[in-house]
């Protein structure tokens, strides 16, 4: 199977006053896992529906590989698709979904059979041919869904939040077995989401959307560690956005003058695991809650802004005689500190 | 382990159940009234002379007559007609109006239903003015050159199965209308994006899905056209004779109640013998659909 590369051009798309894609350019490489993650309305089911062809870009242009798709009808491009909601066909048993593809294609009863079930084998469902699809369960229509986007072997895989109706537990392996499977295969894949740690865990890289824009396109660590913007650090997890002027270095040299992110499990509250040049934040316990592997602090700073502390419960012997009221000092190592430029919107 | 179960409880969810079931009271009483007894009472009937002795000779009668029989082929060809041309426009029309975007398949369905909203009496001398030899139409033909002489549009069976085709497309349309707009659209989404042309689209996705839907426009169409008296009877100007305006004339014209009687168990015969071939079909198509995709 050869899979191919995506180029998004400048792509925009509105609906009446309501911008759901504001110029949007990527490029996707082929064989990338790239995940498209925001909250909803940001854009990002917009943008993959109009890779797929069911929504009409007003400018700008797709490409897979060097052909121009922007005005191919979706049945000719030759792309994968799982749906939110799986989409299988009520009125055909699992084998007949799978083998959906490959009949349209006129490939011989025999061979469409024989690739089905191959396929179904893939994903784990073997023994399940002849069920009828009311008969699975959430997890099982996830993995006929796969099955179905992959055995007519598109060049391109589209997934649109395809785990969101699976309960934690089953999300966690899919999500795994979902990687697995785009490794084995090692086709392009774009993945929507609005779970960073989903995110996080599957891809190679991860473009954080929000109103119609993508914000930072980036490896998933440094998406994480190195945010653009404060809309970015926030949405990936409890960030701190620290005005200038509120820290001082424990070293006693010059603190940094500008906008600065430190995520809330970057800190500690023993100066010596932070560091020589860590940075320190003084402030009163306003609460404190323990979370089963941690503890969540709640820190108000002279300045009165609040910063959240997480600290690991291995870590936290001290945390649970903590009162509200008292004065405390958190501690977070340079290198887990990172400037935002003007971000204090 | 076993739960003990508070009888005070279990009576209450009993007479909860019950309350809930009278509430289908007055209609049962009004079906019992308005259908059944009548239908035993016609039963009863076609065994009657007009003395009101028991005989088997309505039957005799009717059954012999040719008249009877090329009355039941015209019932027929006008249902099944009917039929065939409400499956031929209503479909296309029903996928038009479930794939247009709200507003507009709300308006469009308002131009369909404003027929149901007016008297069928006044829709059909409002064919009449349409269609008659001096009508509307007729002079439109004749007046553009498109024909020479006037068509026989009217008292005849073309314009009692246009007036039937008429009253019967909103009553087809309905059904299959709710069946397509209530396939997911990923559904569609996913068959194109796997390849499927809008024919293949349509065949292997949309057909199957709304079988249901189709099934049950036919069934109200047919149910209706079987019986189907006024149109046929101004339309068709005395040549075309269903069962329906046999047993009209039985009664007017011949005070006859136990042939109308007989004619009557024959339109039920019918209507059954139908509905037998109906849930027969449906039956077929259930087991075929899955294998629908390797068409």
């Amino acid at each position: 199977m050869k899979s191919l590369p995506i180029t998004i051009d400048s792509v925009s798309k509105a609906y009446g006053s309501y911008v759901a894609l504001d110029d949007v350019s990527l490029d996707i490489q082929a064989g990338e896992f790239l995940t498209l993650l925001g909250p909803s309305g940001s854009g990002k089911t917009t943008l993959l529906m109009a890779l797929a062809g069911f929504v009409r870009p007003d400018s700008g242009k797709l490409l897979l590989g060097d052909r121009d798709i922007t005005r191919l009808a979706p049945n000719k491009r030759d792309i994968g698709i799982v749906f939110q909601n799986y989409a299988l066909f009520p009125h055909m048993n699992v084998l007949a979904n799978v083998a959906y593809p490959l009949a349209l294609r006129n490939t011989p009863r025999a061979e469409a059979r024989q690739r089905a079930l191959a396929t179904l084998a893939r994903v784990k469902l073997d023994g399940l041919a002849e069920r009828n699809i009311a008969a699975l369960s959430g997890g099982q229509r996830q993995r006929v869904a796969l099955a179905r986007a992959i055995v007519f072997e598109p060049r391109v895989m589209l997934m649109d939040e395809p785990l969101s109706a699976l309960d934690k537990n089953l999300r966690e392996t899919m999500q795994y077995e979902i990687r697995r499977l785009h490794d084995d295969l090692g086709i392009t894949t774009i993945y929507v989401t609005h779970d960073q740690r989903e995110a996080l865990i599957m891809s190679d890289r991860i473009a954080v959307m929000n109103a119609g824009r993508i914000q930072q396109i980036d490896t998933p660590q440094r998406i994480y560690d190195r945010p653009s913007t404060r809309f970015v650090a926030e949405f990936m997890g409890e960030a701190n956005i620290v005005a200038p002027g509120s820290v001082r270095r424990v070293d006693g040299a010059e603190a940094s003058r500008e906008t600065l992110m430190i995520r809330a499990e970057s800190f500690h509250l023993d100066a010596k695991l932070a560091g020589a040049d860590a940075v320190a934040l003084e402030g009163m316990l306003r609460a404190k809650a323990f979370r089963g592997e941690n503890w969540l602090l709640t820190l108000a700073l002279d300045g009165g802004q609040e910063v959240l502390v997480c600290i690991p419960a291995a870590l936290a012997g001290g945390c649970a005689e903590l009162a509200a009221g008292q004065r405390m000092t958190a501690y977070a190592p340079a290198a887990k500190v990172h400037a935002i430029a003007g971000a204090m919107a | 382990m076993t739960v003990t179960v508070d009888p005070a409880l279990l009576a209450d969810a009993r007479r909860e159940r019950r309350f809930f079931l009278s509430l289908s009271l007055p209609a049962l009483f009004i079906v019992g009234l308005a259908a059944i007894l009548p239908i035993l009472w016609i039963i009863r009937q076609s065994f009657l002379t007009t003395g009101g002795e028991y005989t088997v000779g309505n039957y005799t009668k009717v059954l012999s007559s040719g008249l009877t029989w090329s009355a039941l082929v015209t019932t027929l060809e006008l249902s099944l007609g009917t039929l065939a041309i409400c499956i031929v426009l209503g479909i296309p029309l029903a996928l038009a109006l479930a794939s247009a975007r709200p507003r507009v398949a709300n308006l469009l369905m308002a131009f369909v239903m404003l027929p149901l909203w007016t008297a069928i009496l006044v829709r059909t001398y409002g064919w009449l003015v349409l269609l008659r030899r001096d009508g509307l139409i007729n002079a439109a033909l004749t007046g553009s050159g498109l024909t020479a002489e006037p068509l026989p549009l009217v008292y005849n069976f073309t314009g009692t199965l246009i007036g039937m085709v008429h009253y019967m497309l909103p009553l087809f349309l309905l059904p299959v209308y709710a069946a397509m707009r209530d396939i997911d659209p990923n559904l569609i989404r996913a068959s194109a994006s796997m390849g499927a042309t809008l024919g293949q689209v349509i065949r292997t996705v949309i057909m199957p899905l709304s079988a249901g839907g189709i099934f049950s426009g036919s069934v109200i169409v047919l149910i209706y056209s079987i019986g189907f008296f006024i149109t046929p009877a101004v339309l068709g100007g005395g040549k075309v004779n269903p069962l329906s305006t046999r047993i009209e004339r039985a009664l007017s014209t011949f005070q006859d109640w136990g042939s109308a009687s007989v004619l009557g168990i024959l339109l039920l015969v019918l209507m059954a013998l139908i509905g037998v071939m109906l849930l027969a079909a449906r039956r077929l198509l259930a087991q075929t659909t899955v294998a629908a995709a390797h068409a």
